[in-house]
């Protein structure tokens, strides 16, 4: 019977605030994390990890551990000869260290009992032997003449350098009516997600197959180096990724403790779960390396950028991860913000005794726009120009491609730095608010998802499938990891919104490899965008399925149907065919149907020919920011209290403005923590900042309100017209914030990272003992 | 084997059922609850008293439960996450992180929650600063807080027009 009292119509879900679609779920405790699966009977995992940073293992021996009683198996790097590694040209690591160990805390040995007691135990009965090696903690010392090589194959420590010219430098400094150098010191930070790693592996060896849960980003990366490691067929093993407590980079890679964990399950034949402690979970690290920025502009007296000439030394860890990655990152996205044609970079990305850092928010660009907007507005206070004004005249105009050929369709950094200098009351309130306050601005882009994967297969980018059956209802399923930032919501939202159905009448699942189709993973902000189109594309093609068969039930022409969301009919008919029979039609004589979409980039994309490794920074399109900070200064405390924060952000269109709003807070609320407080510390390579007592993480008592600003430029290739929403605004808040402190401070203006109250103090002293100096001299 | 642990009987209630269960003197409350009871909602973020992730309430005050002995709990009654929802419908507070996007990896959802609870039910109209206070504990590391703040307060809202 059709329902006719119903109002039909289409629903609305795009551009409409809608709380998470699993958001019940993790009010109320019912939303399981990988550490919440504890299955009666299962194992323990513990791990043994090196005390030292640099040494040549002479043994591991397990004897007496796997004596103990309640010890299932004791694997070490004699377990495994295979590496893994993000980057298929970088894979040098293994899960468990063989013949060395290259920073301290790298794992030596796991065991697996049957309680924690007995597995700590046992790790007490492992003796390790080794012979230490000089270890270097600084990429200087690991560049210097006559270092001992971390890896044979990397002459120098250099894990890759990188050197080009875009343009002509040198001319465009000689155009230049000023040129300032500075260099900028960023340390490594971490990402600091609330749910420490965890991984659950069951091996089943009657059937030779392995199950593993994990908190991973990039589920089917995992599952690759699962299946490299274990040396299994990839077909044996599911890979399953529960509920992710948070991500921003630190599970963009396969981690060692997934490795390790469904190796001891392999050797012990059964199921070990191994939960690492938060101290384990800062030792994996994968942050943001410590990075020197050199960083040199010409400008022209109104403010035209003429020429950029920078360098960066990262200190890269141990190992690859996606290190050669960021120090092209750093490199490729100084382009793409403002339009300026000549460049020269300098890259160098170390290899030392620290544990590796990895791809972390804002990947490989954040360090480097810290420092082209903060030596910017020093150029702009130099030359008495607005900062706001002399980015206007810096704008590009979409369509445009980059001097290194990024590609740019939609550019709203025009909109956003208007709406921040009318939301803070720039004009009348920059240089005026009295001595200790002060405003500053910065803007910062980010791509929407790697248009090149590192994983080249020649699948599209993102394949998604609708499953529609006889009880009506639709079902996404999706590789794409929801890690917190929203996507599966995005994505009921798409394929809501083409077929005009309440979301309600849909269900997602994701990222279990033997149901949903695969996905290259929750990284640089390609979910919304990739995942977001091959949703849509699903949806329209099983539109066309619906149409077609009502169009059959009805004796009419497809082209006639009009699909009303749970109502399709003929133009020329008032009573048409309700939900369940429209479905029963597209049903009859096939079955429950299975409609995938996909979504490729485009070739015009895929980043530049012009030097080696250019493919890094392309994307389908970008997104940009502008913010402004305001700032107050204790005098005597030198404390800085951030005020106020006003955040505005170009994402195309706001799919889900409340998750917008969410990820431009939280974005630029992390690039507070790294200005202001955070960063790594070790003695010796030992981390000694590995707590959240000492790594500190902004509370909520330091965390000032955030007044945002949604930007749509509607990008031409994305869904309904979005772009990245959750990475850009990160980079802008830094140097927004020093540009604050230099207009609180009479043009004092600190450099180097974090901005904590010691730091400041030295600098202000410095300042004014240079002062009373000068009237000493004079006196 | 498991070492020799010695154990105490304890008695106290859990989201308001009694439990009796022998329990070793050195167990930690979050391992009880978590692996004893099978209550996973409450979650382990750090190495202990870092986070707040793992926040119930004990006798109707916020606490950490990875500071805090079970055996301490004997005749007191402990709340936690799951037993906020009153048949199937989610509490103001737990509503308030919902419509608000208080909650976004959902991980430190758990006890910014119960910290709140208490909070509200201590304070029903709490200041923003007082808000801040009571959540002062409590790391979250994807809102910045702002939402949070908001939800706390619609959740505020919402019980004073109950």
């Amino acid at each position: 019977m059709n329902e006719m009292t119903k109002p039909t119509g289409r629903v609305k879900s795009i551009g409409v605030p809608q709380p998470l679609v699993d958001g019940p779920e993790k009010v109320s405790g019912k939303a399981l994390y990988s550490a919440d699966f504890i299955p009666a009977g299962c194992l323990v995992g513990r791990i043994l990890r090196s005390p030292v940073a640099h040494a040549e293992i002479l043994g591991v021996d397990v004897t007496a551990a796997r004596a103990l009683p309640g010890v299932i198996a004791v694997i070490t790097g004699e377990d495994c000869d295979e590496t893994y590694g993000v980057l298929p040209i970088a894979r040098h690591e293994y899960p468990l260290a063989r013949d060395k160990v290259r920073y301290r805390g790298e794992p030596v040995a796991c065991v697996a009992a049957v309680d924690v007691e007995t597995a700590q135990a046992a790790l007490d009965l492992i003796v390790f032997t080794y012979k230490e090696l000089p270890a270097y903690f600084t990429a200087q010392e690991a560049m210097a003449e006559g270092a001992v090589l971390l890896h044979d194959f990397k002459p120098g420590n250099i894990e890759r350098d990188v050197d080009y010219e875009i343009g002509s430098v040198d001319a465009g400094f000689a155009e230049a009516d000023l040129v300032l150098e500075h260099t900028y010191n960023c340390p490594e930070i971490c990402q600091v997600q609330s749910e420490p790693h965890a991984a659950i592996a069951e091996y089943d060896s009657e059937r030779d197959f392995m199950t593993v849960r994990a908190s991973t980003q990039v589920p089917y990366y995992v599952h690759l180096m699962l299946a490299k490691t274990l040396k299994m067929d990839q077909s044996r093993i599911r890979m399953i990724k529960p509920h992710i407590g948070g991500g921003f980079g630190c599970r963009t890679e396969c981690l060692n403790v997934e490795l390790i964990c469904a190796l001891a399950a392999k050797a012990a034949k059964g199921t070990v779960r191994l939960v690492v402690s938060r101290e384990e979970t800062f030792i994996t690290h994968r942050g943001r390396p410590e990075t020197d920025v050199k960083m040199k502009i010409g400008m022209t007296k109104d403010g035209k950028i003429t020429a950029v000439d920078f360098s960066c030394i990262q200190r890269g860890g141990a190992y690859s991860g996606y290190g050669i990655v960021t120090i092209l990152y750093a490199g490729s996205l100084i382009f793409g913000i403002y339009d300026f044609a000549n460049c020269r970079y300098k890259g160098l990305r170390v290899l030392t005794n620290t544990p590796p850092p990895g791809a972390m928010r804002g990947h490989g660009t954040v360090n480097v726009r810290y420092a082209f907007e903060s030596c910017f507005d020093e150029m702009c206070a130099t030359l008495g120009l607005d900062p706001i004004v002399a980015r206007r005249r810096n704008l590009l105009v979409a369509p445009t491609f980059s001097a290194n050929d990024l590609w740019i369709n939609s550019y709203g950094l025009g909109q956003c730095l208007d709406w921040v200098e009318q939301k803070s009351g720039w004009k009348d309130r920059r240089g005026k608010l009295g001595p200790y306050r002060g405003l500053g601005i910065a803007c910062a882009h980010y791509p929407s998802g790697a248009s090149k994967p590192v994983n080249w297969t020649g699948e599209p980018h993102a394949t998604i499938h609708l499953k529609l059956d006889w009880d009506g209802s639709i079902t996404i399923l999706t590789g794409a990891p929801e890690i917190g930032q929203g996507s599966s919501t995005v994505i009921t939202q798409c394929v809501a919104e083409t077929l005009g159905l309440d979301m309600s009448r849909l269900q997602i699942v994701t990222s279990d490899s033997k149901l949903t189709p695969k996905d290259n993973g929750a990284y640089s902000s390609r979910i919304t965008y990739m995942v977001g189109n091959a949703a849509i594309d699903a949806a329209n093609n099983l539109k066309k399925i619906l149409i077609e068969a009502a169009a059959k039930k009805l004796d009419a022409k497809p082209e006639d149907i009009e699909c009303l969301g749970e109502v399709y009919r003929a133009a020329s008919q008032d009573k048409g065919l309700d939900w369940k029979e429209v479905v029963m039609a597209a049903l009859e004589g096939t079955g429950t149907l299975t409609i995938k979409g996909n979504f490729d980039t485009l070739p015009q994309s895929h980043g530049t020919k012009k030097y080696r490794g250019g493919a890094i920074g392309g994307s389908m399109a970008y997104a940009y920011a502008a913010e402004v900070v305001e700032v107050e200064i204790d005098p005597d405390t030198c404390e800085v209290h951030v005020v106020k924060i006003w955040a505005a952000q170009d994402v195309g269109k706001a799919l889900n403005p409340l998750a917008v709003e969410g990820q431009i807070q939280g974005s630029a609320w992390m690039g507070m923590g790294q200005a202001l407080s955070e960063g790594t510390t070790y003695h010796k390579g030992l981390m000694i900042s590995g707590s959240m007592l000492d790594y500190r993480v902004p509370t909520i008592m330091e965390s000032p309100p955030i007044e945002t600003g949604i930007i749509e430029s509607i990008d031409p290739h994305g869904p309904f017209g979005a772009k990245e929403a959750g990475e850009t605004s990160l980079a802008a808040f830094i140097p927004a914030l020093t540009s604050a402190i230099a207009d609180a401070l009479d043009g004092l203006r600190p450099y180097d990272l974090p901005v904590t109250p010691d730091k400041l103090m030295a600098l202000m002293e410095k300042a004014e003992t240079g002062h009373d100096d000068d009237l000493a001299a004079a006196e | 084997m498991p070492l020799d642990q010695h154990k105490t009987i304890l008695n106290c209630t859990v989201n308001g059922r009694e439990h009796i269960r022998a329990v070793p003197d050195n167990l930690l409350l979050v391992d009880y609850l978590r692996e004893h009871l099978g209550l996973t909602g409450t979650k382990i973020g750090c190495d202990g008293g870092e986070c707040g992730c793992c926040t119930v309430l004990v006798d109707g005050i916020a606490r950490h439960a990875c500071l805090t002995l079970a055996a301490v709990c004997e005749d007191k009654a402990v709340e936690t996450i799951e037993s906020l929802d009153t048949r199937g419908r989610l509490a103001p507070i737990q509503r308030g992180f919902h419509e608000k996007l208080g909650a976004q990896c959902g991980f430190c959802t758990p006890g910014m929650v119960m910290a709140a609870e208490g909070l509200l039910r201590t304070n029903p109209d709490p200041s923003e600063d007082e808000i801040r206070a009571g959540l002062a504990a409590n790391i979250c590391r994807c809102t910045g807080y702002v939402k949070i703040i908001e939800a706390v307060q619609a959740a505020a809202k919402e019980l004073r027009h109950e």
